[in-house]
């Protein structure tokens, strides 16, 4: 044990909060759209892990970033995707678990020729 | 018969160490189980220098001559009507901020004060601890009964305890503080009375205050001026106490420089909050967060730690990075907000052409390079009919908690990630810093209340927005979304049309 902690026993009393148990089916997936600095930040969303990849980019990122003037041009067969630290090409008809999604995966992806607004990552 | 005065300083010594002895019914390790268990060693407590000679009576007697100046302060500017002075109804956000954000904070001081209070086995840091703990009750107090004057005309301000336990903002500065009430005697001592009261707190209160000062408030003006030789005896308690624990062993050294390692850095994250109300929000700003960080950290805090490498103690980790941060956070900070406008406790704003100007001249480095684009592209947008929100929930760092907003070290295009694995699971940080800290004790981290994660598992009400801001007791329409179009702008513009006829 790690912790500095009075009782001998903190461990036994941990509470993981996040386990992938307390979100009802779900797992938490995170997705982040490189040099658009204009989403601040990755997004989160609980997703069934059976979920194919290709619903996964047509019904949550899609239109999740769809408010980006950039995101009408999008050539989607073109985008490079990183799963966990990995560059990967997903197979969009498997599930995001036989992708390699895990819980708290976090998936980056890059569109080649979009740098963000006027080229300025936002 | 006469009653022969004592002087000043047997007076002192009656009053406070006088008043201490070695228990008898039970063994004095029983009596303070809290201070051994952080692995501080102490040999002599009876070498603590008493910072401030202040006994209680007097500490009475002192505060309740402040009390009385800074109520009839507060009285005179609700008489006279002293919120339609201020510079611009955007100024109120400012408080909402402080109020929601910082006034709980001394609440918890407060708490954790009086734990320290209780479990320091010296009796000279033990009267410290508690007068420093009635100062922190008295600081959210006189806070509440400032601020609640613009409670009348202002929303977003009435439901500020509730807020601070759930609003996924505000749990950043609230699991600043529940981290360091969580943590033995000792590191809360360091935590609060070393890294934030005497490193940090001038970026802090110096900002909220002048910005007072320069925005027409001249409430929280004076209450700023009823704080300060509070913050004076604070600082000399933290310092103090830092030197003592130093001092006393060379084994606490290495324990020491971790937990000013790590609450320098939790410190800073909180501090953004500040850094972009500075900023952004401040609508006759004083100065910018990058030349406060100059002041106040870089200068001030060069010197203080060139002083205590005597004891063999080196700056905090990641002062660097932290410095070259404060180019950036202000920025990145005040866009979070932005775009999840629904889901804030207060109104925002783009910056208009004239403040992006101060922007430029005050970051040449980044700001028209990085931030005037994604400021002028959502000008462009809100224009068009199109103003821009974030509908999905962000990721959070699991240590600060603040959305993972914040770039790579030397890459403001690129967003920085970290993680670490525990027990088979993964976990997202957003710095070194933050990581560092997760990795030393990840058992206690682990069961942080994370907001995104607890909507995703139905404890926050439901999964709309609406649910979750119910749950807020956050009134939508209200106290959320942009100053424009709020009915604190109508107010304020119905204020500024009375001044105009009546000075027809
Ligand atoms: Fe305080
Ligand atoms: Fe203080
Ligand atoms: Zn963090």
């Amino acid at each position: 044990m790690s912790v500095t902690a009075i009782t001998p026993d903190y461990e036994t009393h941990i509470e993981f909060r996040d386990a992938e148990k307390n979100f009802h089916g779900n797992r938490v997936v995170y997705v982040h759209w490189e040099q658009h600095l204009s989403f601040c930040s990755a997004i989160a969303f609980p997703l069934p892990p059976a979920m194919p990849f290709g619903a996964f980019v047509e019904e949550v990122i899609k239109p999740h970033y769809s408010a980006h003037p950039d995101a009408a041009h999008v050539d989607w067969s073109k985008v490079v995707w990183m799963i966990d630290g990995e560059k990967k090409t997903p197979d969009f008809s498997k599930s995001l678990e036989d992708n390699g999604l895990h819980h708290k995966s976090l998936v980056r992806f890059w569109t080649p020729g979009f740098e963000g607004y006027k080229g300025s990552a936002s | 018969m006469s009653v022969k005065k004592l002087g000043l300083k047997q007076r002192y010594a009656h009053m406070t160490r006088g008043l201490d002895w070695e228990t008898t019914y039970q063994p004095m390790d029983k009596v303070f189980p809290y201070d051994s268990f952080e692995g501080i060693k102490i040999k002599d407590w009876s070498a603590w220098e008493d910072p401030f000679r202040l006994t209680m009576d007097s500490y009475w007697k002192f505060q309740a001559e402040k009390e009385r100046k800074l109520y009839a302060v507060i009285d005179a500017f609700a008489q006279n009507n002293g919120q339609t002075g201020i510079t611009d109804g955007r100024y109120a956000n400012v408080l909402k901020l402080f109020l929601t954000g910082i006034s709980p904070e001394e609440y918890q001081a407060h708490r954790g004060f009086a734990f320290a209070g209780r479990h320091l086995r010296g009796v000279g840091p033990r009267v410290a601890a508690q007068m420093q703990s009635l100062d922190e009750l008295r600081h959210i107090q006189t806070q509440i009964h400032t601020i609640s004057h613009y409670n009348k005309y202002f929303d977003g301000i009435g439901e500020f305890p509730h807020m601070h336990d759930r609003v996924w903002y505000l749990s950043v500065p609230k699991s600043f503080f529940d981290d360091a009430r969580s943590a033995g005697p000792f590191e809360f001592m360091i935590a609060i009375g070393f890294a934030f009261e005497y490193v940090l707190t001038n970026l802090l209160f110096v900002p909220f205050m002048s910005g007072a000062a320069y925005n027409g408030d001249m409430s929280t003006v004076t209450f700023g001026f009823s704080a300060q030789s509070d913050e004076s005896r604070h600082m000399t308690l933290g310092i103090e106490v830092i030197k003592f624990l130093l001092e006393q062993h060379p084994d606490n050294l290495p324990i020491v420089q971790k937990w000013v390692d790590k609450w320098f850095w939790r410190g800073h994250r909180v501090l953004g909050l500040v850094a972009m109300m500075m900023d952004y929000m401040l609508p006759k700003p004083v100065m910018s967060w990058k030349e406060a960080w100059q002041i106040y950290y870089t200068e001030a805090g060069g010197a203080l730690f060139q002083d205590l490498a005597r004891y063999g103690l080196r700056p905090p980790k990641y002062a660097d990075i932290a410095t070259a941060e404060a180019e950036h956070i202000s920025h990145q900070n005040w866009a979070i907000f932005y775009q999840y406008t629904h889901a804030a406790a207060f109104h925002t704003w783009a910056p208009d052409a004239k403040h992006m100007d101060w922007l430029s001249e005050k970051y040449p480095n980044t700001f028209d390079k990085y931030y005037r684009p994604r400021w002028e592209m959502w000008n462009q947008m809100a224009k068009e009919g199109k103003r821009f929100y974030n509908m999905a929930l962000p990721q959070l760092c699991q240590c600060c908690q603040i959305p993972m907003g914040y770039t790579e070290p030397g890459d403001p295009t690129t967003i920085c990630f970290r993680s670490s694995q525990y027990k088979g699971e993964t976990y997202h940080f957003c710095s070194d810093g933050c990581k560092d800290i997760f990795d030393a004790e990840p058992e206690k981290f682990v069961q942080s209340w994370l907001p995104v994660h607890q909507i995703f598992q139905g404890n926050c009400g439901g999964a709309t927005i609406p649910d979750v801001l119910n749950y807020y007791r956050l009134a939508n329409g209200a106290d959320n979304m942009d100053y424009v179009g709020s009915p604190d702008e109508k107010l304020w513009n119905e204020w500024q049309a009375d001044k105009l006829k009546t000075a027809v």
